[in-house]
């Protein structure tokens, strides 16, 4: 990487400085333009300069293994950047608007290199290649490189500034013995990230070591360059992640996925698309879940002692634990939890263990006293063991405090084992202090690599077109139990929301003219009985009210307008 | 394939595995029972405290004099502030063998309640009343803070009520209120209990107890003086939590009773993690438990880890297995080395010869953690009043040092020999009888003859006091001018310099020298001794990640480095990698919004350069169904872990969770 982009990425401030004017002047006398950033970025280098010499002294050895890493790290850059103005889509022309970021102009870039990749003998091109100037939307860094001409200098620049850093990085990971990490005193999210990039760049360091000079510029070309100012010191961290969040203006393209043959894909296509393709790797990922399932037996042996199992690490662990449910669980009671379902509450699963598993008929006035029951039936008769399977105790219905404190009481009886994986990167802050203690969990990373299938298929994920034929259903079942005068009532409502579908602002139809309506249209003859009919609607969750800012009742039906349509196309055709 | 469920042992393949489990299963058993033993103990003197504040104050209550100061303590409400430390959860076994003591011992109405049963506002019930107090006091209380919440008034009837329910009471024993964790319940429904209560106080002996986790100076920052003036506070101080883990590891590790023990770096992970994340000892024990367990399912020689006489029996029954699995530890291969060649021979031929070179070995085992740990405990006491504590304040930290390397060889030790012979008399003499004490105590013939010899020195050295009282009686300074007193000083300091030192000295080196001599005896570190890998449990990782994960980490790194799971050597992200790996990796390329589109165009690329196609084939618009289909099944997988979510920002555009590199 250029010694001029580190800079700048060093000092946060700096790069609030280029603004699109700056970057403006580049463009049209790039020449001139230039001569702006340089001097900013010389003066970075001064600063750096000053601890740079004492920094050099190091045994020759080390001075020719950065250098090398120095140089393998430029040639990746520069590769990278020509290959952003070459061959990728959003090359030349697209550059050129300001609309275009540079942010999603490297992620072609990036894809570019990668799809190169596979040839990982490619010569990189050389540094002074007129290509590698060729993109002006890396604003300061192009023009760096366009004026900086002895590569003698260039040299001097990264031995003044290079090595510090990667000095830096390279002791930061020796301070910290295998133990020290282990006991390091605290560990917010973002140290613990920065241990991770340090143990990530310690990686790569050693693999460059260990590698070719060819090697060592494609394990540099990885090393992604949004990184790297997290290297540097803690306030300019801060500082960035400021900036980063301080503009509402966000610069990414305007091109939409319209532009696409087939925009949106639903979940029957998707999932048949899907079905049987074979991924890569999937010998390995074989031989990994193989591996998993030598832990079976230890996994039952520890859940009988007291301790619960907690599987963590990227990939589905569903069929990892349903092949642990079907080898070692099919003799003993047990229950499985599928804790991504969107509607899962606490109440339904407290509510299968009352009924399936302690076979108590009659109903609870509260979670609270369902959870005494519970609690109170289980200690009574220590003969009966239950195993909980929760696949995603972090799922988005179980992440309430009041959930985890009642599957962590359950977890705490000594004849309730609980078997549960977590996926979600913040999963851990679910649990304080007291529930990890009632918890008594065993970690144990399970990194599958499996597909999220099922965990997915709830989720409305925005690409996936959503056929509402659920929605659909549900309201044609719904009002076909009604009386005419009340279909009618709902049809009023829905034909006028879709009249308004275009208005962005339409919040619904206020109470009063809602009324007015009906009356009109003889099918109520006071609101008395029009509340009771929306009363009736709400209990169906066919409509929804809101309050406006003036205090006026607004009606609104929760469905998509396609779904509307459709429904009232049913409708006429009956 | 072997499960232990309850008391019965399953065992369905390997016989040999049964007995590890019934050894496990009664050693943790152990565990439990010394656990138990020591948080008894521990907090014993605090109970004992704490019971005879009750005592008092109801005693107080009944017989009631009539002087000025007893009036006016009877308007306050005994209250007993117990400053527990940060760890809730540990606190849950002494609030139980609290409530149960009292309950045994005083009065059957206790209430323990806890600040998340009572966050209700305006009619809340406090469950733990309702469930232990006699019914008509319940009602009274519920009822007047009900109505004090409705009223915002005095109360005035159920005052009345309770006078003609007022015999009932009359000769009942304290009511015990438990506030388990002050500093959670909201100050407003404290103060209006504290105030309802003051109501009854010279109707009902009522006593309060405060579990504090901070400090005492919460309840001034929680109640308002008018409030806590109706408070007649007595504190109790509990054992901090460091202490009870100094006291759990003295009684657990340093004795050569329980014969499970922790490698230096398994010690570590477990201090770090009380240290640095939870101050809890029960992890602690959880620890101690897990390694426990580990240890006997990896470690099938740990059938010989237990009593001497038992582990004598069961090496003699030893099958071949085993014996190989002897033969291939690298502490019996060490020993195996140093023998003359016929032995060696015999001891990688023979499996009878090597049962009996077993039993003796694992006798001397026995014997060598006899002598280790009352030489640590001698070590310790002379170098915990060093200054600046070169060889650690606490008697982990030495074992620690010990287990790891020979410390004699150690600068930290040398140090403090160094110190230790510039010590005070008197402090000499005060560590030399706590060592004595020490070595006494131990069963060791050696060391009970070190002892004595100690004794003796330590007489000697007593001695020497009274001789050279007369000695240096002389040698006073008399009052001179300046150039006389340098003058005078000089020639001490030459008359030092050269003259013989005196006996004190003398013999002071000489302890040294003992000391030295005994820690090069015995402080040899455990890796020495054959067999020692029966005993001691080393494998301080798997502890640290099933105690101390970090899945985010794991997450990250497999999105980011696929290789380190998927036995691939190429070592960098090639285009052929997991979808959600290419997709991760792209977006870690954006800045805070992603556009999809430019999204899927990239993983495009990528993914038509995997099937080895061209990349630059592809047109604007046109991506492959299938590559479609995948691109969103790994963009809902991100979204899943939580790295994007949906936004509404601009079109087709998700936003980023995560920021920087990470």
């Amino acid at each position: 990487m250029s010694p001029a982009k580190r800079a700048a990425e060093v000092s946060g401030l700096y790069v609030r400085f280029v603004g699109d004017a700056e970057v403006l002047e580049h463009i049209v006398e790039r020449r001139e333009g230039a001569k702006v950033p340089k001097g900013s970025v010389q003066k970075l280098l001064a600063l750096k300069e000053d601890q740079g010499p004492q920094e050099c002294e190091g045994s020759v050895g080390e001075q020719d293994y950065l250098d090398a890493l120095g140089t393998g790290a430029t040639a990746g850059e520069e590769d990278g950047g020509g290959g952003g103005g070459g061959s990728s889509g959003p090359g030349g022309s697209a550059v050129f608007t300001f609309q275009t970021a540079k942010r999603s102009h490297k992620m072609a870039q990036m894809a570019s290199e990668m799809a190169r990749a596979p040839g990982r003998t490619v010569t990189f091109c050389s540094p002074g290649s007129p290509e590698a100037a060729g993109s002006p939307s890396r604003g300061s860094r192009g023009a760096a490189g366009e004026t900086r001409t002895p590569p003698k200098g260039r040299k001097v620049r990264f031995v003044s500034s290079t090595p510090h850093r990667l000095r830096k990085r390279l002791a930061a990971p020796n301070l910290r013995s295998e133990s020290d990490s282990d006991l390091s005193p605290s560990h917010s999210e973002d140290e613990e990230d920065d241990d991770e990039e340090e143990r990530e760049e310690k990686e790569e360091l050693r693999e460059a070591e260990l590698t070719t000079p060819s090697k060592v510029a494609a394990a540099a070309l990885y090393r992604t360059p949004a990184k790297k100012p997290k290297k540097g010191l803690e306030p300019s961290l801060v500082e960035e992640y400021f900036t980063a969040h301080a503009s509402s203006k966000v610069t990414t393209s305007d091109r939409t996925l319209q532009k696409l043959q087939t925009p949106k894909l639903d979940q029957e296509t998707l999932a048949r698309l899907l079905d049987g393709k074979p991924s890569s790797y999937a010998d390995e990922i074989n031989q990994l879940n193989k591996e998993h399932e030598k832990f079976f037996s230890k996994w039952m042996l520890q859940l009988q002692l007291g301790f619960n199992v907690l599987l963590y690490g990227l990939g589905s662990k569903k069929p990892l634990l349903e092949r642990f449910r079907t080898s070692r669980l099919l003799g003993v009671t047990h229950l499985v939890v599928n804790g991504f379902f969107p509607s899962i509450t606490l109440k339904s699963i407290l509510n299968s263990i009352t009924v399936e598993v302690l076979e108590h008929q009659g109903s609870f006035r509260s979670p609270v006293e369902q959870m005494d029951f519970i609690m109170k039936s289980l200690r009574q008769d220590p003969s009966l063991q239950v195993y909980l399977v929760i696949h995603n105790i972090d799922g988005p219905m179980l992440r309430s405090e009041k959930t985890q404190q009642a599957l962590g009481q359950l977890a705490s009886l000594t004849n309730v084992h609980v078997l549960a994986s977590i996926d979600h990167i913040n999963a851990p802050l679910v649990w304080d202090q007291a529930k990890l203690s009632l918890f008594n969990w065993l970690w144990y990373e399970t990194t599958t690599y499996l597909p999220y299938a099922e965990e997915t298929s709830y989720e409305n994920s925005l690409l996936v077109q959503q056929s509402g034929a659920l929605a659909l259903s549900s309201l044609t079942h719904v009002l076909r139990s009604l009386t005419p005068n009340a279909r009618g009532i709902f049809r009023l409502l829905a034909e006028f929301q879709l009249e308004s579908r275009d208005n962005p602002s339409y919040s619904g139809l206020s109470f009063q003219e809602f009324y007015q309506r009906c009356r009109e249209a003889f099918l109520v003859n006071s609101d008395v009985t029009l509340r009771t009919q929306l009363t009736e609607f709400r209990d169906h969750k066919l409509i929804r009210t809101k309050k406006g800012a003036d205090s006026v009742e607004y009606l609104l039906i929760p469905v998509d307008p396609a779904t509307l349509t459709d429904f009232l196309e049913k409708e006429d055709a009956q | 394939q072997f499960y232990l469920s309850h008391k019965c042992v399953h065992c369905s393949s390997a016989s040999g595995h049964f007995v590890f489990f019934i050894i496990y299963a009664t050693r943790s058993l152990i565990i439990q029972i010394h656990q138990f033993i020591l948080q008894e103990d521990l907090n014993k003197k605090m109970l004992d405290g704490l019971l005879e504040f009750v005592k008092k104050s109801a005693a107080s209550f009944w017989c009631r004099d009539d002087d000025w100061m007893s009036r006016m303590r009877a308007s306050e409400i005994p209250t007993a502030a117990l400053v527990l430390g940060v760890n809730m959860p540990d606190h849950t076994i002494t609030f139980e063998s609290m409530t149960e003591l009292l309950h045994d011992s005083l009065t059957p109405f206790v209430a323990s309640v806890q600040a998340k049963e009572c966050t209700g506002n305006r009619s809340y019930v406090w469950p733990g009343i309702k469930a232990f107090f006699p019914l008509p006091l319940q009602c009274h209380l519920c009822m007047s803070v009900c109505v004090c919440h409705l009223q915002k008034s005095p109360v005035k009837s159920p005052r009345k009520r309770l006078s003609s329910s007022q015999s009932e009471f009359l000769q009942s024993p304290p009511v015990v209120v438990i506030f388990r964790d002050l500093e959670a319940f909201s100050p407003q429904v404290l103060q209006d209990f504290i105030l309802v209560c003051s109501q009854y106080v010279h109707q009902l002996p009522l006593v309060f107890i405060f579990g504090i986790a901070t400090s005492p100076s919460t309840i001034q920052r929680m109640l308002p003086h008018s409030v806590s003036s109706l408070l007649c506070i007595e504190l109790f101080q509990s054992l901090s939590c460091t202490q009870h883990l100094a006291t759990i590891i003295d009684k657990l590790f340093l004795t050569s009773k329980f014969h499970f023990k922790f490698s230096a770096k398994v010690l570590q992970v477990l201090v770090g993690i009380f240290l640095y994340h939870d101050f809890s000892v029960c992890n602690f024990i959880k620890g101690l438990q897990l390694s426990l367990l580990e240890h006997f399912h990896s470690q099938p020689l740990s059938v010989l880890c237990c009593h001497k006489q038992e582990a004598l029996v069961h090496a003699q029954q030893l099958n071949d297995r085993d014996v190989e699995r002897i033969q291939q530890l690298p502490s019996f291969m060490r020993y195996v080395e140093e023998q003359v060649p016929e032995e060696q021979v015999q001891l990688l031929t023979s499996s009878e010869h090597v049962k009996g070179v077993c039993q003796k070995l694992l006798k001397s085992l026995h014997k060598y953690h006899k002598n280790f740990y009352p030489a640590l405990r001698c070590l310790h006491v002379l170098t915990s009043i060093l200054p600046k504590y070169p060889l650690g304040k606490q008697i982990r930290e030495l074992y620690v040092l010990c287990l790891e390397k020979k410390v004699w060889e150690t600068q930290e030790y040398d140090s403090a020999m160094q110190l230790i012979r510039m010590l005070a008399k008197d402090e000499l003499v005060t560590c030399l009888q706590k060592c004595v004490e020490i070595l006494t105590f131990c069963k060791s013939k050696k060391l009970k003859k070190v002892g004595q010899q100690l004794q003796d020195i330590t007489a000697t050295c007593e001695k020497l006091d009274s001789d050279r009282e007369n000695d240096s009686s002389g040698k006073g300074l008399q009052k001179t001018d300046l150039f006389h007193l340098q003058k005078t000083l000089l020639e001490m300091k030459e008359c030092r310099r050269t003259r013989r030192k005196t006996p004190y000295e003398i013999l002071r080196n000489a302890v040294v020298d003992y000391i030295d001599n005994l820690v090069k005896t015995h402080l040899y570190p455990p890796e020495s001794q054959p067999l020692y890998e029966v005993w001691y449990y080393s494998s301080s990782g798997t502890v640290r990640r099933h105690l101390n994960a970090t899945p985010r980490t794991s997450i990250q790194t497999a999105l980011s480095h696929p290789y380190c799971y998927l036995q691939n050597d190429s070592g960098i992200i090639s285009s052929a990698a997991p979808d959600i790996c290419i997709i991760y990796k792209l977006h870690l390329e954006c800045g805070r919004l992603i556009n999809l589109y430019d999204w899927l165009e990239a993983y495009a690329t990528v993914a038509t350069a995997a099937e080895g196609k061209d990349p630059s084939a592809i047109e604007g618009g046109k991506v492959d169904e299938l590559k479609h289909a995948r691109f969103i099944r790994a963009v809902s997988e991100l979204e899943f872990l939580g790295f994007v979510k949906s936004t509404k920002q601009k079109t087709d555009h998700v936003a980023r969770l995560t920021w920087g590199g990470c």
